[in-house]
């Protein structure tokens, strides 16, 4: 089957919702005529011709700029999470609370303080992420990105798995069991096979996606086969693949032999990502791969056959039935490509620059955090990958925050959690800021299906 | 008539219906456990004491003998189930089927044990079973309450870890059990009220907005535990404890008594609100409501239910159960550490399905799942072959099986997870 329509799936409407706006649309204007519905779940609903002359370019801009636009909407959000984290810091240093106990005495105490801890915390998070300005050399003064960078690699890859599944209709919170079994035999082809560099990271890599396909496959033909519910084979997979990983640490032939805790046997370098700009800073291959891995996805989702399928099935598995795409199939194979993507994502765990050696935390959250990375970019490849990169930016910063200003590094954790609170729902960010609806897109994160 | 005899035989599946199939599972289970644990036990005796230590009263079984038998009883259960009997046998029957494979398992694994530990005590069995069951009895009921009313609830681990929390530090703050107590029910109640808030006010993704509570709760008590709670432990994070209240009479009961009835409030009220949550969905007014909102809310309303009003209480009301639950953790057991629920609530989530969705079912897949953790420390503390991993796996397999129809059907209530947009 081909696509009979090259520029499918408008690219101003959210994707994940297309489904969800053309059934309200349906209900709310039931004069509308019937077939809108089936427009809009093939994907070719075109944009209605504006009725008024076109403004300028820069009217426009002014005009959406205080409009509930994506961008509009995420910078907010960052600024709101930023906000609730402030408010965090201040209640959790004891000193600075304790110049709110005369505030009405003398209020610049209390103020200064504030301001004091708060600017430096964030000052440092910057300095760690982006640019220190009073680094000097080379090396000093790209570390913050390579940091970024480095943190930014495998949530590309657990959120382009967690993205491409919402948009077959499924929710994978597996992303973080099949990175975990993607980091096993990623690793465990790292150490136990000789083969020459090169080939070495390459069969590695692809013994990680394998993992990561297997641990998708399962949850796909359940799903397809007894229509099992993804969302808690996938939770409980998660939980089996930890255990798995904690069983396999300690067996002979994969525990390092000069150890007496926890860990495997290093990765040969012959495996590892080579690293980009030197030894001294982290950043490795994995991010290149990551761009290729979004490219990938993004040319999969909308200029294939599969992506065509993979997206009627995700607006409308009846109507797609009717049209006559296997459902089933096209289950299956989103959760095994959303596996081999989680899978990288892990491999990239063991074999860049993180660690070299499989330990029980070697996976950390990124299966997780791939959930608020796909949500925050909204569900759309390039979208994950600028997602991404501010997730791996918090991170980085995190790291020097932590250490500079003994700001703990949870408060990564409550930022990005709040971040993506707040994105997914618009309608709160939109009242509390008062924005102008916005003309084109209609922002709504709702993907609710239920078990 | 035997014509509509087939038609209705033809679309029930043929000869291969559920509870054959399950039965045919059972039975090659049986068999596998005679012949295998058999093979495998010793002819040392299987001591099950009904104490806590080797001494006093006991059941005694020789060990090979035993696993046989055993195995053969769960072997016949399953042939009697593949046979094909009335369905009122069936839960009777893999009870049986699936009870006689674990005794089957555990005459191997203790008459196998080192020589001197060849004994299981089954107080200490039970009381751990219980205490190891009990957040996630909490969890479960917080998941039915949300649940029968539409609301999915995978965010009982930030509401028990939250409970906790907010049990900790304020029981710390105050010395109090009791401010440490209604704190970490409130605690609970916070992460809910969020949840009742953006997935009804919102219509935010309900499964989406529990994965990120989740978070939420880990990142808000991790960083506050880090900034509080270990610069001044003594401070914040050195909470008063429940102590243990004795029920008199109901105390002496052999094997029961010493295991549940010398135990602290928390699983009398785990146990307490089983109870009255099963009665209360099952026979009362409110519970006829939450049912109907949760399986037809379109229905419920023009019955003149005020559908979101219920559904925000009873996602409260799983909050401040979940919450006490956290609490019987930091109020009686342990002092808060980061993170320390550990994934207890995807546990409860489990059990709640694995329970179809009923108090009483959550109780006992709780129970269950109990019962497999404290399994994989007594084997571990005898020294067995079998890696404790994976029986920490069970409780997740089972529940995979469970919702792939494998033993039975699972259905969660039909609108759960829907949001309800009147008009």
């Amino acid at each position: 089957m081909s696509n009979p329509n090259p520029v499918s799936g408008s690219p101003d409407k959210e994707p994940a919702t297309e489904a969800q706006e053309a059934r309200s649309e349906a209900r709310a204007n039931p004069t509308a005529p019937a077939g809108d519905s089936e427009r809009a779940v093939a994907a070719t609903a075109t944009k209605e011709p504006p009725a008024e002359p076109r403004p300028s370019l820069g009217r426009l801009f002014l005009d959406n700029l205080w409009a509930a636009n994506t961008v509009t909407v995420t910078v907010l959000a960052v600024l709101l999470a930023m906000l609730v984290g402030a408010v965090l810091i201040i209640v959790s240093d004891p000193a600075v609370l304790a110049t709110y106990g005369y505030i009405t005495a003398r209020p610049s105490d209390a103020i200064n303080s504030s301001w004091t801890v708060v600017s430096e915390a964030y000052a440092n998070l910057f300095k760690g992420a982006i640019f220190d300005p009073e680094a000097s050399g080379f090396t000093a003064a790209l570390s913050p990105i390579s940091e970024t960078l480095t943190y930014t690699a495998p949530l590309v890859f657990t959120g382009l798995s967690v993205a491409l599944a919402f948009r077959g209709g499924l929710f994978n919170i597996g992303a973080q069991g099949q990175a975990t079994i993607g980091v096993i035999l990623a690793a465990a082809a790292g150490f136990a096979l000789p083969l020459p560099p090169g080939v070495h990271l390459l069969v590695a890599l692809i013994a990680g996606a394998a993992g990561g396909a297997i641990w998708g496959f399962i949850p796909g033909i359940l799903k397809a086969r007894t229509g099992a519910h993804e969302v808690i084979n996938t939770i409980m997979l998660n939980y089996v693949a930890v255990y798995f990983l904690s069983w396999i640490i300690i067996q002979n032939g994969v525990q390092n032999p000069r150890r007496a805790d926890a860990i495997s046997k290093p990765v040969e370098a012959s495996a590892q990502l080579p690293r980009l700009l030197g030894d001294n800073l982290r950043v490795h291959a994995g991010i290149l791969l990551a761009v290729l891995a979004t490219w990938f996805v993004a040319w999969l989702l909308n200029r294939s056959t599969l992506g065509f399928e993979l997206r009627a099935v995700g607006a409308n598995p009846d109507a797609a039935r009717t049209a006559g795409i296997s459902v089933t199939k096209t289950f299956v194979l989103v959760m095994v490509i959303a596996g081999v993507l989680a899978g990288l994502g892990g491999s990239n765990m063991v074999l860049g620059s993180t660690a070299d050696a499989l330990t029980p935390q070697v996976v950390a959250q990124i299966g997780f955090d791939g959930i608020l990375v796909a949500l925050l970019g909204r569900v759309k490849p390039w979208g994950v990958l600028m997602a991404a990169l501010l997730f791996g930016a918090l991170q980085a910063g995190g790291n020097r925050m932590q250490s500079y200003s003994g700001i703990s590094l949870e408060l990564v954790t409550v930022l990005q959690a709040l971040i993506v609170i707040f994105i997914a729902a618009p309608a709160l960010v939109k009242a509390i800021f008062q924005l102008r609806a916005a003309r084109a897109a209609r922002l709504q994160t709702s993907l609710a299906k239920g078990w | 008539m035997a014509v509509p005899e087939v038609a209705v035989t033809a679309v029930d599946e043929g000869f291969w219906t559920r509870t054959r199939k399950t039965g045919a599972v059972v039975l090659a289970l049986g068999l596998l456990a005679a012949v295998l644990f058999g093979a495998l036990a010793t002819d040392q005796q299987a001591r099950f004491t009904l104490s806590e230590t080797e001494g006093g009263a006991a059941l005694e079984i020789n060990g090979t003998v035993g696993a046989i038998l055993f195995g053969l009883i769960a072997a016949a259960a399953g042939a009697a189930l593949l046979a094909g009997v009335p369905k009122r046998w069936f839960t009777l029957l893999l009870g049986v089927g699936l009870v006689g494979f674990v005794l089957s398992f555990l005459c191997w694994q203790v008459s196998a044990a080192p020589a001197g530990s060849n004994f299981m005590p089954l107080v200490n069995v039970v009381r751990n079973t219980f205490v190891l069951a009990l957040p996630l009895i909490f969890g479960a009921l917080a998941g039915v309450l949300c649940e029968r009313s539409g609301v999915v609830n995978v965010a009982i681990e930030g509401q028990l870890l939250m409970g906790a929390f907010s049990g900790a530090l304020f029981g710390s703050i105050s010395g109090s059990v009791w401010v440490g107590l209604v704190a970490a029910a409130i605690g609970g109640a916070f992460i809910s009220l969020l949840l009742a808030v953006f997935a009804i006010r919102y219509l935010v993704d309900q499964v989406v907005m529990g994965i990120v509570l989740n978070l939420l709760a880990v990142g808000i008590t991790g960083f506050l535990y880090e900034r509080l709670m270990q610069t001044d432990a003594t401070k914040y994070n050195s909470a008063p404890r429940f102590g243990t209240w004795e029920i008199p009479l109901l105390k002496d009961i052999p094997l029961i008594g010493p295991a549940l009835f010398r135990s602290n409030i928390f699983l009398y009220l785990g146990l307490l609100l089983v109870l009255v949550i099963h009665f209360a969905l099952f026979r009362t007014r409110w519970g006829l409501r939450t049912r109907s909102v949760g399986e037809h809310p379109t229905a419920a309303d023009t019955l003149g239910v005020k559908v979101l009003r219920l559904r925000y209480r009873n996602v409260i009301m799983a909050g401040l159960v979940a919450g006490v639950g956290g609490a019987s953790y930091t109020l009686a057991l342990f002092s808060f550490t980061k993170n320390m629920i550990g994934g207890k609530g995807f546990i409860a989530l489990a059990a709640l399905i694995f329970g179809r969705w009923s108090p009483t079912g959550a109780l006992l897949a709780a129970l269950f799942f109990g019962f497999a953790d404290q399994l994989a420390t007594y084997l571990g503390a005898i020294g067995s072959s079998i890696p404790s991993q994976f029986l920490a796996m069970l409780p997740y397999l089972a529940t995979i099986l469970a919702v792939a129809g494998l033993v039975g059907r699972v259905r969660a209530p039909a609108a759960d997870g829907k949001p309800y947009i009147k008009g």
